[in-house]
């Protein structure tokens, strides 16, 4: 009797948050509704939510091989993130091997030292950062996006923490064989983080995907724009043309969403991680 | 290895000894990492002080950098744009971190323990976090137009004549910020305030069950108190975030209407890439990062004072 009540009250609350959810999601079930429409149907009221006349076709082909070369951006925001993922990944879980698995006089004043530099934002050091990209000739490169967004303490203070619950002996055994910590380092420290490795790897790669600053400060042409800056584009040449920007949107949004609705696991608990070891 | 088969000379052998030999490879797997923040944080907030401290328009090069005492910060506190910046970054503070904070406590609290379905929750609420702030802003200028947009269509359906012109208003154009912003960070919250409500045994819960407490009770007597360390972090988190507010103001109103959504973060960026005004910009980071430095100390004492 007790149970029931308690799946009856489980079931009133699960049907309110449901909604709930909803109605939080409305802007983007809005988006893909807008993205199906004639522009004269987008800001129709009351809305529209299944369009009667589709167009769809029309604005993908305007977006995707209009004036704005949105294929560009595509291209330009998986190289950059695909790159600076894999970089971030070697330098972290190499520096994380170091602080955990090397025994050295000054390590956790190392250690110690980057965490402190956590502090620092970002936003306080662009000018200088702006002047260091123009001195190494990377000005309007994205070779300058990739080298502002591939060191990261966050993520090496995540390997270093998941590295410590490794137990030595593992290590010690390919030590007594002769093995060089390198060798060490890539045959069996990595097989063993694969899953922070794999939790790592996706959040970055959804953070230099989203990233709007760096290609904004240190990009100048069209062509090499990413999809966040490229909108833009899509801001400034389609103004008051909702049908358009909105398939942009969709075309920005939706393979992420996809891409995190399949790895939600890994994104959700990488996350928390942070949250949890703060 | 190598020593054995072919013996080095005397001093060599003297010289790296396998424990400098450890040390020197624990050094080499650290120094990308090592390099990229001396370079990146160190040199650069050094270069910045400098820059603070100098008159500089970028074009004339290097040679051009003028000392000029504290001329960069004497003007700072001088000038309206900032003081509405800082004043701006303050609201959007206010409006961005308790209101989402109280919100995503009790929604966890709910998808926690009383729903079915409880990935899907997890999810949906998420969405919006991973989707770029950009494209979410685009959909967010359609919603809030000020004449046609979905919102206004929707307020002047239920009666309000005169609905808000949102992001083209000064009046409303930080809420309106606020709200999107607000909207795509929720998912986060209630990420971390899951993972901190796992760590809450169960059986506290049953002790206050078996003492009839209601469930509005044990959440003001139990969760709350119990999800304190994780509402620290998300306190001093979020703060510190609020002021590097800058993606979604220098896509949607570059700062205006009239300066109304103005944030230090946007200042830097105009004087240092619109203005080349290279010494006050980073007379301005210096600012915030004091500023995020003050904040980070407050919060700090504020928890171990309790």
């Amino acid at each position: 009797m007790q149970l029931l009540r308690k799946n009856m009250s489980k079931t009133v609350i699960t049907l309110f948050m449901g909604a709930l959810s909803i109605v939080f999601l409305v802007p983007l079930i809005w988006m893909i509704s807008a993205a199906f429409k004639y522009e004269k149907d987008v800001m129709r009221f009351p809305i529209q939510w299944i369009p009667e006349k589709v167009n769809l076709a029309y604005n993908f082909k305007t977006v995707w091989m209009g004036k704005v070369p949105f294929y560009d951006f595509y291209f330009n925001s998986f190289k950059i993130a695909i790159i600076t993922t894999l970089i971030t990944l070697i330098i972290s879980s190499m520096a994380a091997y170091s602080l955990t698995k090397i025994r050295f006089k000054g390590r956790n004043l190392v250690f110690m030292a980057l965490l402190s530099f956590m502090i620092i934002p970002d936003q306080a050091t662009l000018i200088p950062r702006f002047l260091l990209i123009r001195w190494f000739g990377l000005y309007n490169t994205h070779a300058a996006i990739i080298f502002m967004s591939m060191f990261s303490i966050y993520f090496t203070f995540l390997l270093r923490q998941f590295m410590i619950g490794i137990s030595d002996e593992y290590l010690e055994a390919a030590r007594i064989d002769g093995a060089g910590h390198l060798r060490t380092f890539a045959s069996i420290m990595v097989p063993l983080c694969k899953p922070v490795l794999a939790t790592v790897a996706i959040i970055k790669f959804i953070w230099t995907w989203n990233d709007y600053q760096n290609p904004l400060i240190f990009l100048l042409n069209k062509d090499l724009y990413t999809i966040p800056l490229g909108m833009t584009l899509f801001r400034d040449d389609y103004t008051n043309n909702y049908a358009i920007m909105m398939t942009a949107a969709v075309s920005a949004i939706i393979p992420l969403v996809i891409v995190f609705i399949v790895l939600q696991k890994q994104v959700i608990n990488g996350i928390a991680l942070g949250g949890v070891k703060g | 290895m190598e020593a054995v088969q072919r013996p080095a000379p005397e001093s060599r052998r003297k010289f790296w000894t396998p424990k400098r030999k450890e040390a020197l490879i624990g050094w080499l797997f650290l120094a990308p990492e090592i390099v990229g923040m001396l370079l990146l944080n160190v040199f650069a907030l050094g270069f910045s002080l400098y820059l603070s401290l100098s008159n500089w328009d970028l074009l004339s090069g290097v040679k051009g950098i003028e000392f000029a005492g504290f001329d960069n910060y004497i003007k700072m506190f001088h000038d309206p744009t900032i003081i509405q910046a800082v004043k701006n970054n303050l609201i959007y503070m206010v409006l961005t971190v308790p209101i989402p904070i109280a919100i995503a406590l009790v929604l966890s609290v709910l998808i926690h323990n009383s729903v079915f379905f409880k990935s899907y929750f997890k999810v949906a609420f998420f969405i919006p976090y991973i989707s770029s702030i950009i494209a979410v802003a685009a959909v967010w200028s359609a919603l809030f137009h000020p004449s046609l947009g979905p919102i206004n269509q929707f307020l002047m359906d239920l009666g309000i004549s005169n609905p808000p012109k949102w992001l083209v208003d000064p009046k409303t154009s930080l809420l309106a910020i606020s709200i999107i912003s607000s909207w795509a960070g929720l998912g986060y919250t209630i990420i971390i305030y899951m993972a901190g409500l796992t760590n809450i045994s169960n059986e506290i819960y049953e002790a206050a069950d078996i003492d009839g407490a209601s469930a509005i009770k044990k959440f003001f007597a139990i969760t709350v108190p119990m999800l304190r360390p994780t509402t620290f972090f998300l306190l001093i988190t979020m703060l510190i975030g609020s002021f590097k507010v800058f993606d979604i103001i220098a896509f949607l109103t570059e700062g205006g209407p009239n300066n109304s959504s103005t944030v230090l973060v946007f200042r830097i960026y105009e004087e240092g890439f619109k203005y080349y005004n290279m010494g006050y910009a980073s007379a301005i980071s210096w600012l915030l990062f004091a500023i995020i430095g003050l904040i980070t100390a407050l919060t700090w004492k504020m928890r171990n004072e309790e």
